[in-house]
């Protein structure tokens, strides 16, 4: 089977690749497009170490075909940021030292940003449901919580 | 010298909060993990494996599968030469070359599920997954066993017939699965039990579980025509992969270049080889380097886990609370080779206590499960989880509250360990009383609600370590350490190191150096970075501040002696050295040139001294009767750190710990079918704890410095593993009126325990 030809705009910018049907947008990130902060820790949507926003939406790339998305605006890790400043969550991840290894960081901070952009005042239970699809086995969750209560609450001006 | 915590000495880094160095690459995606990076040429890698729990393998034919277009190479047993089964030194450790070369590719069996069988290198995945399945096994099943007591009867299947049982007496006189006997006695127990007005007795159950480190073993290999090796790789230990693979491939040590990746978690699990050797293999034969990343599945099939055992206590004490003697026996599972953690669980299972009289008898099992490798203080949460379970039921026997019993007990500085050594100064006590004078403590449970308190112990190490510390010319230093950072260990060496020098932390650049740039450093475990790696460094810090003295003194015209370092600069060390302006470590390093060249120190040390870990855990958990699902409704952690460097990064670790022994205790197990193979190779089934599951984690970092190390650091990492168990366990004990034996406390085993205390009332 011939290859797929895809134009998608990633982070902002239009990109093309050709892709085989199989692959999956997180292998054309990665080994294509060499955008490697979406990691693979499972293939299978459970880990959430992939998340990604697809046309507004917090999907994991793993189970995404990289044909899916012609056409389609996906956001990842390596467009959070804007030139030198680090988005809030960003920064509040560094203050409260929300990560150790940093594997799953990507995709909970990817995912933390889709539930701040529709809830800006999450409870913890919130949080703590919202960011139940990204497994990190390092912080216990606990300082992770804390940087996203405590960014929503900066960002609301408290 | 370095101030000690308490000496009056203003600290500027040391005991702060600095963001980490490697903070930014991690929150943008720019950190590279084992599978982000990639060799110009690359072919990919994957392994054929085992279907089968046990067999033989009588053939393997690979002529089809090198047929396929843009297969380059193909390996099998035949290609890692055979090595004889007895242990080689490799830097620190002891390894049995003939057993890893038959796990990281199979030989004359294939002794579990996922067990390696071949390896292909090819131009395309899809090349690669079609050779793999033209790849002919010619197999014949042999029964298998699993079950660590099963494993341990005489007519169980064998795994290995040249595996006699090492320490039995009478000496074994045929093979079987168990590989050793250890025993460790202190005092005499027949005497401690006599003394006893209560003796209690009950045997635990654990199940195997993964480390769960959410990135998958990846690496990237190249082989060149001259010999030379490069290998990047997700390891917790580069320099320890560096000696077993240049051994297993056949190369001088020094021609193997091995990087550590940023590592997305290791908690032990990435102190071994699997896709290593493979991938130098691969592009030996291939001629071009070779990427391989395992799947998920294949992580749960064939590394980690660490052992499931079981484990008889028995325990006595007086009415008024003193126990009198203590009595282990543990069979742990090594899975298909030996080597489990026994020996550490047996050493550490009553370490907590101040006790005359212990017995501790520990086997090590082999059965057809993978290989069980390190995780976090190997063996000691499962037998400690024994013992603070029936140390719970003998409190509640007696009429004690359970943390005055452990005080009571508690082993303090002098108190002379059932596994050897005499305790120097330790914060068992203070963690205990942490947890009582806690607010969590002395708070009131609801209905259905229970409350356990567990303590634990770990060792801690040192080690071989090496730190280079270079000051550039504008005086800022680069730092570096050949540990791999998996948990902010940058951060506490760049304290350190600003600390020392007297210079700003963001003025120190670390990196974690490979083995080509640095002298051979033992590998991230034993909780032994902050310790060894934060040594070396004072003593690399030390040397450069010797330096910068002499250089001033060179200025100066005065003798070296007449130059001290205080606050970042060399100054004059009292009027009778003269009087000159104080040069500071910018000026010293400009000069530098002129002055003798350029100011380094280096550190080549064996750390001693590391200081034993304590630690006392609290949890709150409610049992839903109708379900049996355990709610972790609150938890506190107080733990004795020496010296917190970065007491976030502790606190993470305390927190962390917690939550993986939540997973250990409730939900974690391997699940196999009848057939031997592995039910839940992956996270929906494997269920590790995720955010809704679990509470905050409060933390109370207690300080006892230890005294051989110039901050009082002790290591952090491991001992917050060991509580859980146990705590968990009589919280779920207490919230429902019996007493669980088994873990994880799945819903089903509480459902059954429930119902059963339910009959027996007569409900």
């Amino acid at each position: 089977m011939s290859k797929c030809h895809v134009t998608a705009t990633i982070n902002g910018d239009e990109v093309e690749y050709l892709c085989e049907p199989e692959e999956t947008l997180l292998d054309v990130l990665r080994d294509q497009l060499f955008l490697t902060g979406s990691k693979e820790g499972c293939g299978s949507g459970d880990c959430g170490a992939c998340s990604v926003m697809l046309d507004g939406r917090l999907v994991c790339a793993c189970l995404v075909l990289g044909a899916e998305a012609q056409g389609r605006k996906v956001e990842t890790i390596e467009g959070m940021a804007h030139g030198e400043t680090l988005h809030p969550l960003q920064e509040k991840f560094l203050e409260h030292a929300a990560l150790q290894c940093g594997v799953c960081t990507p995709g909970v901070l990817v995912a933390a940003k889709a539930l701040l952009d529709r809830n800006p005042d999450p409870t913890e239970t919130e949080v703590r449901y919202w960011l139940a699809g990204n497994l990190c086995r390092c912080t216990g969750y606990d300082k992770i919580i804390r940087a996203v209560m405590d960014t929503a609450a900066e960002m609301r001006g408290n | 010298m370095a101030p000690m915590d308490g000496g009056g000495h203003d600290l500027k880094w040391v005991g702060k909060r600095p963001v980490r160095p490697d903070g930014v690459d991690k929150v943008t995606g720019r950190a590279r993990f084992g599978a982000d990076y990639n060799m110009a040429g690359q072919l990919v890698g994957r392994v054929l494996r085992s279907p089968h729990a046990h067999a033989v393998i009588k053939s393997i034919d690979t002529s089809a599968a090198e047929k396929v277009p843009g297969v380059k190479a193909v390996i099998t047993r035949d290609d890692i030469p055979d090595q004889p089964p007895e242990p080689v030194t490799v830097g620190e450790m002891s390894v049995n070359f003939s057993d890893l070369i038959r796990n990281v590719l199979a030989r004359e069996k294939v002794l579990y599920d996922g067990h390696a069988v071949a390896a292909v290198a090819a131009t395309s995945a899809k090349a690669a997954r079609e050779a793999l399945k033209l790849i002919k096994v010619d197999y014949q099943p042999l029964p298998h066993v699993l079950d660590v007591e099963e494993a341990m009867r005489p007519d169980a299947p064998v795994l290995h017939d040249n595996l006699f049982t090492e320490g039995a007496d009478p000496p074994a006189d045929k093979p079987s699965n168990i590989a050793k006997r250890i025993e460790f006695t202190l005092g005499d127990v027949a005497v401690g039990f006599e003394q006893a007005e209560v003796v209690l007795e009950r045997s635990y159950k654990t199940e195997p579980v993964h480390q769960g480190y959410i990135e998958p073993h990846a690496c990237v290999a190249s082989v060149t025509e001259d010999g030379q090796g490069e290998l990047w790789c997700s390891t917790q230990g580069h320099f320890v992969v560096r000696a077993i693979c240049a051994r297993m491939i056949g190369m001088d040590i020094s021609a193997l270049r091995v990087t550590a990746s940023e590592i997305g978690g290791g908690f032990g699990g990435k102190t071994v080889v699997y896709l290593e050797p493979l991938a130098l293999a691969l592009s030996k034969k291939a001629g071009h380097p070779v990427k391989m990343v395992m799947t998920r599945s294949e992580v749960f099939r064939a590394t980690g886990p660490t052992s499931g055992a079981t484990i008889r206590v028995k325990i006595g004490a007086t009415k008024d609370g003193r126990i009198t003697a203590g009595e282990a026996e543990m069979a742990y599972l090594a899975g298909a080779f030996p080597g489990s953690p026994v020996n550490p669980g047996c050493m550490c299972a009553f370490a907590p206590y101040d006790l005359e009289n212990v017995w501790v008898v520990g086997y090590d099992v082999v059965s057809n499960r993978p290989k069980v490798a390190a995780y976090r203080a190997p063996g000691a949460p499962i037998s400690e989880y024994a013992v603070e379970s029936l140390i719970d039921e003998v409190a509640d026997e007696i009429g004690m509250d359970p943390i005055d019993f452990r005080l009571k007990n508690a082993a303090k500085q002098g108190t002379h360990a059932a596994y050897g050594p005499k305790f120097g100064p330790i914060g068992m006590i203070d963690t205990l009383k942490a947890i009582k004078e806690s607010e969590h403590y002395n708070t009131p449970l609801g209905p259905n609600q229970g409350r356990g308190v567990g303590s634990g112990f770990w060792f801690n190490i040192g080690g071989e370590t090496c730190v280079s510390l270079n000051i550039s010319e504008d005086g800022t230093a680069t730092l570096m350490a050949g540990t791999p950072d998996i948990g902010g260990s940058r951060a506490t060496l760049s304290q350190m190191a600003a600390e020392e020098l007297g210079i700003d932390y963001d003025k120190v650049r670390p990196i974690i150096g490979d083995t080509s740039s640095l002298g051979y450093t033992f590998l991230t475990g034993g909780s032994r970075v902050t310790f060894s790696s934060g040594m070396a460094t004072v003593q690399a810090a030390q040397e450069v501040i010797k330096e910068l003295c002499a250089r001033a003194a060179k200025i100066w015209d005065i003798p070296a002696e007449a130059v001290t370092w205080e606050d970042g600069e060399a100054r004059p060390a009292g009027d009778n050295a003269g009087k000159f302006d104080p040069l500071s470590l910018e000026e010293l390093a400009a000069s530098a040139g002129k002055t003798g060249g350029p100011i380094t120190g280096y550190a080549s040390i064996n750390a001693q001294g590391a200081g034993p870990g304590f630690g006392t855990h609290l949890v709150d958990v409610e049992v839903d009767k109708e379900t049996g699902r355990v709610t972790v409704l609150r938890y506190t952690v107080a733990q004795d750190a020496g010296k917190a460097i970065h007491p976030s990064y502790v606190e993470g670790q305390y927190q962390g710990g917690a939550v993986q022994g939540i997973g250990w205790a409730l939900n974690e197990e391997y699940i196999y079918g009848d057939d031997g193979l592995m039910q839940n190779p992956g996270f929906l089934d494997y269920r590790m704890p995720v955010a809704s599951d679990v509470p905050m984690v409060d933390t109370v970092i207690v300080e006892v410095p230890n005294p051989n190390h110039p901050y009082g650091v002790r290591g952090v990492g491991e001992t917050p593993i060991v509580p859980p168990l146990g705590a968990i366990a009589n919280a779920v004990s207490h919230a429902v009126g019996v007493r669980m034996h088994e873990l994880p406390m799945s819903p089903p085993k509480v459902l059954e325990a429930v119902g059963g205390a339910a009959n027996g009332a007569g409900d």
